[in-house]
């Protein structure tokens, strides 16, 4: 694994980068492509530059945790397969993993994006739970944006299966035309810190050369909804205010693609 | 009485027919069973007289005493470091290999080499366990400083320095980049920040489009283009 950290760093300093785009720019293509697999419930494959992601969501009926008798679930997990870099091994999710789905998740949930209560079918008894998987196909950097927007365009995508009245089984190869009740699409942008300046979309060596990180995730209106830290290096409070306000005008880039998802 | 099956540069795959009969003979990456003639990898063919062969379109490298290749420094031992060449095998490079001054006993070897410095070496030794001995002491082989260094499939290596090096001068023409081509499928470019991107650029593009003839012309196009 080839990492070029020096001349990442002194390009940096000279306002360059090493794919000569300018530090707020996103790898092109940006592609969403939904509904890729006929065994989930909803399926999206999003690609930015040369990281892939898929993730897909699956539905089930359970019953409700006890303190929230009244509400559905979500769950997200991510696995970062083997073959997507060599530095993922085989085995028990990493704490790379681990962070990702909480990230993706903390996003998603905080932001009160599905409305859980209209997954609700019977107090107490029955409530539909939506489980999310991401796997990396892919990872040129910059997971954690392309793992939210996979995320977004896979429940975006999914429409309940069909239920039996008569015996309550679900029949996962009939879809209902219903989709998830999605209220909001709260979209991550990750901006990196690299000798003091901030670089968005960063390629793995950007990547491994970065002192810090910070994931916002922000819906349509602007308010943000989870923030994640990562790295060892600090960021100063003028710093923050720049990387939101960078989040903002992003997250619009992306949101025009992540609409762009039609759902029949 | 003895047939070929395949046109030159036809892509072949594993244990695909290429010749029947005993008047042709099994080249690079072939084999023959009785009287046929077998591919051993996915690639392309090559004819030529009675010979026939096959050029992997991917594969691994294997270490070749003579080649020249790029490596990082994985650890250091006591007369020696340990070099990552970018296989499955790990390769040394003893202290008398990798400078022309005299070293003492006692000097501290990571202030010659650290461990991930990148070096161009020469491989001088490859035993049939594939132990790999490389050396410093020619003429060009050096430690890296500066610049990037790109990895790409090494069997499209040939293919990125062309006939009698063509490919790699236009492009170090073009660029104005110092290129070093390591056969494990390192490159080294140095240049301008514009200059190097562009020949990483260029380089990707040779690896994609290998195995399409008039690729010299299309690399100069693009870099024409690109500037």
């Amino acid at each position: 694994m080839i990492t070029n950290t020096k001349t990442v760093k002194e390009l940096v300093l000279q306002n360059k980068r090493l794919d000569m785009r300018t530090f707020t720019e996103y790898r092109q293509p940006i592609e969403i492509e939904t509904n890729i697999s006929w065994t989930a419930e909803g399926s999206a494959k999003v690609t930015i530059g040369k990281t892939v992601v898929m993730a897909g969501v699956k539905l089930s009926l359970e019953k409700p945790y006890n303190d929230t008798p009244d509400e559905g679930g979500i769950m997200i997990n991510a696995e970062l397969l083997p073959l997507s870099s060599s530095e993922y091994e085989p085995g028990p999710p990493g704490i790379k993993a681990v962070e990702l789905a909480r990230v993706t998740d903390r996003g998603i949930r905080e932001a009160k994006a599905i409305d859980l209560k209209a997954l609700c079918i019977e107090p107490g008894e029955k409530a539909w739970f939506v489980t999310v998987d991401i796997i990396s196909i892919n990872d040129a950097g910059n997971l954690f944006d392309v793992a939210n927007l996979a995320t977004l365009a896979a429940l975006k995508a999914a429409k309940f299966p069909v239920v039996n009245q008569e015996t309550g089984s679900i029949d996962y190869k009939q879809k209902t035309g219903r989709s998830l009740p999605l209220t909001k699409e709260p979209i991550s942008v990750t901006v990196y810190k690299i000798k003091g300046k901030l670089l968005l979309d960063p390629t793995m060596e950007e990547e491994k050369s970065a002192e810090a990180r910070l994931t916002v995730s922000i819906d349509k209106k602007g308010t943000i909804s989870a923030l994640q830290k990562g790295g060892e290096g600090t960021l100063t409070i003028a710093e923050v205010g720049t990387i939101i306000d960078l989040t903002h005008e992003k997250a619009e880039e992306l949101r025009v693609v992540l609409e762009r998802v039609v759902v029949s | 009485m003895s047939e070929i099956l395949i046109e030159e540069r036809k892509i072949v795959v594993p244990g695909e027919v290429l010749a029947i009969g005993l008047d042709y003979v099994p080249g690079e990456n072939t084999y023959r069973e009785e009287d046929k003639i077998f591919s051993k990898v996915l690639g392309l063919a090559a004819v030529s007289g009675r010979v026939i062969k096959i050029t992997p379109l991917a594969g691994p490298y294997m270490p070749k005493v003579g080649d020249k290749i790029i490596g990082r420094i994985t650890d250091i031992a006591f007369s020696g470091w340990r070099v990552d060449t970018n296989t499955a095998y790990s390769a040394m490079l003893n202290v008398k290999d990798a400078t022309t001054r005299f070293i003492k006993k006692e000097e501290d070897l990571s202030k010659i080499l650290a461990i991930d410095d990148y070096i161009i070496v020469d491989i001088i030794n490859v035993t049939s366990q594939r132990l790999i001995d490389v050396s410093m002491r020619e003429l060009g082989l050096k430690k890296i400083q500066g610049g990037r260094i790109i990895e790409i499939n090494s069997q499209k290596v040939p293919r990125v320095i062309g006939k009698k090096a063509s490919m790699i001068t236009l492009i170090k023409e073009k660029t104005g980049c110092e290129i070093t081509v390591g056969q494990n499928g390192l490159i080294w470019i140095l240049g301008s920040p514009e200059g190097e991107a562009a020949a990483e650029r260029a380089i990707k593009m040779i690896e994609e489009k290998s195995h399409l003839s008039g690729l010299t012309e299309q690399v100069e196009a693009f870099l024409r283009g690109g500037r």
